[in-house]
């Protein structure tokens, strides 16, 4: 063992470089798994509140519903938007790759200024009350991983604008995309939680 | 892609000790050492406490700096000693080695986990300073709301949140490494019994720890912006922070325990010569308490307004969890029964960890059926059975855990007298220390309190006495270690003529773990049935 321990070492060294499989995607759904559960214990906490209320929300705290339905219109479309970009990357499409990825970028930035506009509209303050209080926390902090998961695209569309970018491994764009189907289907569970129960 | 860095020779080995490292072993002895003088840092709060309770009256310290300083003490120990020695620390030291790997599944994510404890932990000392948090490690509400050490509490809260952040990329990479990354031909049930530990703790990490992080998002709220989720006055419940607290910190303290469980079913088979008992058992009790402890939390809240349903419900869960515990604490007695043993300075504090820790496990049993609780909720009864699961239990499978691989990490042996008499002292004076509680508790005496009824004194200078011990016995261990780290004999490979892949490796291991292929272990335990 010890008289060829060298060309093993060799041997090994190429093999392991080789071999080193990409776990990023298994990782970063383990992440996301771990993400979920803050929002779960978040809208725990919201059903509780809820639940010793008799009046919910309570008077003076009405929300609209046509805005935020037409932001989560885009939203959920945005997420069928990067799945394109997602498949044209298998056919290693980098015109198309790079147009997707614009428009869910685009689609993002609109549902954060409908937020925006939203919160500017509304009669009730983060302190007003329970309700004030729980859906700015809840929408803020969802508008929050929106934010993320914008740069994390608008960094993938710079690294796409590199020479040669993505030829063998895609995983930003896969990354990318997994990660904003994530934000819409947080967003969907909110949506339903603050403005249909 | 995980290559770690190398240095050239004419570069100060110790210098990586100090940089973004990628190394899997420098992470885990950055976090031992890191760790270790959080211990210490904690250690030095508790004598300060105990001094104060030497005597009935509040002389020694502020009442108000007395409650900022059991505050520290408490969370210390558990985000930056416990919690990141045994997985940051243990974890990543052993569980690519014990698996045959070259390094962890996301070496670079390793590294930061590591360097966000140091930011975590410089918080958190800074909140002393500002005005201490002194609402205790779980910072209930209304309290930590209304407090006027606000400054002091908003540190604490970002502190935890940084920490626990670190902690679910801790979580994340040992999942991926020790489902995807073991040596070819090493299945699931070929894993030492840490590894498996270690699974069951990441996915309690992974779970739990992000419900925390939610709940302390919240206070933060109410405390710096005017929200109202917990705060009474504003038609907020405070009892919901409760829940989401207690439904990380119950996992928490399976996160503490879990690979120090796996630490001891290391330990045990080597230094008695015996293959362990049940390894399957052992296993999947593992996995067992791991999805029980998600289930639990509210035993810590049966005074606090919960409905008797809930109450029945959560005491049948906890006592359930003494179940896979139980087959544990058997499954290590019947794998020493008639074994050959070594009474080595691990060996000692392993079986000095299954005496203490079943202690703890049967005061645990008593305070999770609610009729107990009742009575000595919030008294000195529940400090004792928390210090001997978390002291008597977890540190001493760290000190088991430290001694046993010490030559594998360093290379050097440490000496064996010192280690036993820092066993005795430790043993000595944390029953002295701790084992009074339990009647102090009994007799009603409340817990986070600086003064206290004369009838208590006489118990309470033995527990001061007990803790002056434990504070020394620290010594000779400290000094142990430095003096085997530079001066030890060599150890060799594998002075224990233990089976686990770890020591099938030069000692220390060499940057990417082995010089060729790591050896195929099937069976990591069989000790004396053949030869391997």
């Amino acid at each position: 063992m010890q008289s060829i321990e060298g060309i093993e070492l060799v041997a090994q060294e190429v093999d392991h470089h080789h071999e080193h499989p990409d776990l990023r995607v298994f990782g970063l759904l383990l992440f996301l798994v771990s993400e979920g559960m803050i929002f779960m214990g978040l809208f725990s906490a919201y059903l509780l509140y809820r639940s010793g209320y008799e009046v919910w929300p309570p008077a003076d705290t009405e929300v609209e519903i046509l805005l935020p339905a037409i932001n989560t219109a885009i939203l959920v479309s945005s997420s069928l938007v990067i799945h394109q970009a997602d498949e044209a990357i298998k056919h290693h499409k980098m015109g198309a790759v790079r147009g997707w990825l614009l428009a869910t970028f685009i689609m993002g930035v609109i549902f954060l200024a409908g937020q925006v506009y939203e919160y500017r509209h509304l009669e009730f303050a983060l302190s007003t009350n329970l309700f004030g209080s729980a859906f700015y926390v809840l929408t803020g902090f969802h508008g929050f991983h929106v934010c993320i998961g914008l740069l994390i695209i608008l960094g993938v569309l710079l690294n796409s604008l590199r020479p040669g970018a993505f030829q063998d491994k895609h995983f930003g764009i896969i990354g990318a995309s997994i990660y904003w189907h994530f934000v819409d289907v947080i967003w969907i569970i909110l949506f339903g939680l603050l403005y249909l129960l | 892609m995980t290559t770690a860095i190398t240095y050239s020779s004419s570069r100060p080995q110790w210098l990586k000790y100090f940089s973004f490292c990628i190394d899997h072993k420098v992470i885990g002895i950055q976090y031992i050492v890191t760790s270790f003088l959080f211990y210490l840092l904690g250690g030095a709060l508790a004598g300060l406490v105990r001094a104060e309770l030497a005597t009935p009256e509040p002389d020694l310290l502020d009442p108000s700096l007395y409650n900022g300083m059991f505050t520290l003490h408490g969370t210390i120990m558990i985000f930056l000693w416990i919690v990141p020695v045994v997985t940051g620390g243990f974890g990543n030291y052993l569980v690519p080695l014990m698996i045959g790997a070259r390094d962890m599944a996301f070496p670079r994510l390793n590294a930061l986990a590591f360097w966000l404890t140091i930011p975590g932990g410089l918080l958190l000392i800074a909140s002393f300073f500002v005005g201490p948090a002194s609402t205790g490690w779980t910072a209930y509400p209304p309290l930590s709301i209304l407090t006027e050490q606000k400054a002091g509490q908003v540190l604490w809260i970002l502190s935890i949140i940084i920490i626990g952040t670190s902690s679910i990329l801790a979580a994340v990479n040992f999942i991926t490494t020790i489902l995807k990354m073991r040596r070819p031909g090493m299945g699931l049930f070929h894993m030492p019994l840490f590894c498996w530990a270690m699974l069951a703790t990441s996915v309690l990490a992974l779970l739990a720890t992000p419900v925390l992080a939610g709940a302390l998002i919240l206070l933060l709220f109410d405390l710096c912006f005017g929200t109202v989720f917990f705060n009474p006055a504003g038609g907020g419940n405070p009892v919901v922070y409760q829940h989401l607290f207690w439904f990380y910190s119950h996992p928490a303290v399976y996160v503490m325990i879990l690979p120090v469980f796996g630490i001891i079913s290391e330990i045990l088979p080597v230094h008695a010569r015996k293959p362990i008992f049940g390894y399957k058992a052992i296993a999947y009790s593992s996995m067992m308490i791991c999805c029980l402890g998600l289930l639990v939390w509210a035993h810590h809240m049966f005074t606090s307004g919960t409905p008797d349903w809930l109450r029945i419900f959560f005491t049948v869960g906890t006592l359930l969890v003494a179940v896979p515990t139980g087959i544990k604490v058997f499954s290590w007695i019947a794998t020493i029964w008639r074994g050959k043993i070594h009474f080595r300075s691990s060996m000692l504090f392993a079986l000095g960890f299954i005496s203490l820790f079943l202690i703890g496990g049967l005061s645990g049993v008593m305070l999770g059926s609610a009729p107990i609780d009742l009575h000595v909720h919030d008294t000195y009864f529940v400090v004792a059975h928390f210090h001997y699961v978390l002291f008597g239990g977890s540190v001493f499978g760290i000190y088991a855990g430290l001694y046993h691989w010490f030559p594998k990490i360093t290379g050097r042996m440490y000496n064996e007298f010192w280690g036993r008499v820092h066993f005795v002292l430790t043993y000595i004076g944390f029953n002295l220390c701790f084992f009074p509680m339990h009647i102090l508790g009994l007799q009603g005496m409340p817990r986070r309190v600086a003064q206290y009824d004369p009838q208590f004194t006489d118990l309470n200078i033995i527990c001061s006495i007990g803790a002056l011990i434990l504070a020394l016995s620290t010594i000779p261990f400290v000094v142990n270690m430095v003096y085997s780290w530079v001066q030890g004999e060599r150890a060799g490979s594998n002075p224990w003529r233990a089976l686990t892949l770890e020591w099938t490796t030069l000692s220390p291991p060499p940057t990417e773990n082995w010089h060729g292929e790591p050896p195929l272990v099937t069976d990591p335990y069989a000790y004396g049935t053949q030869i391997h």
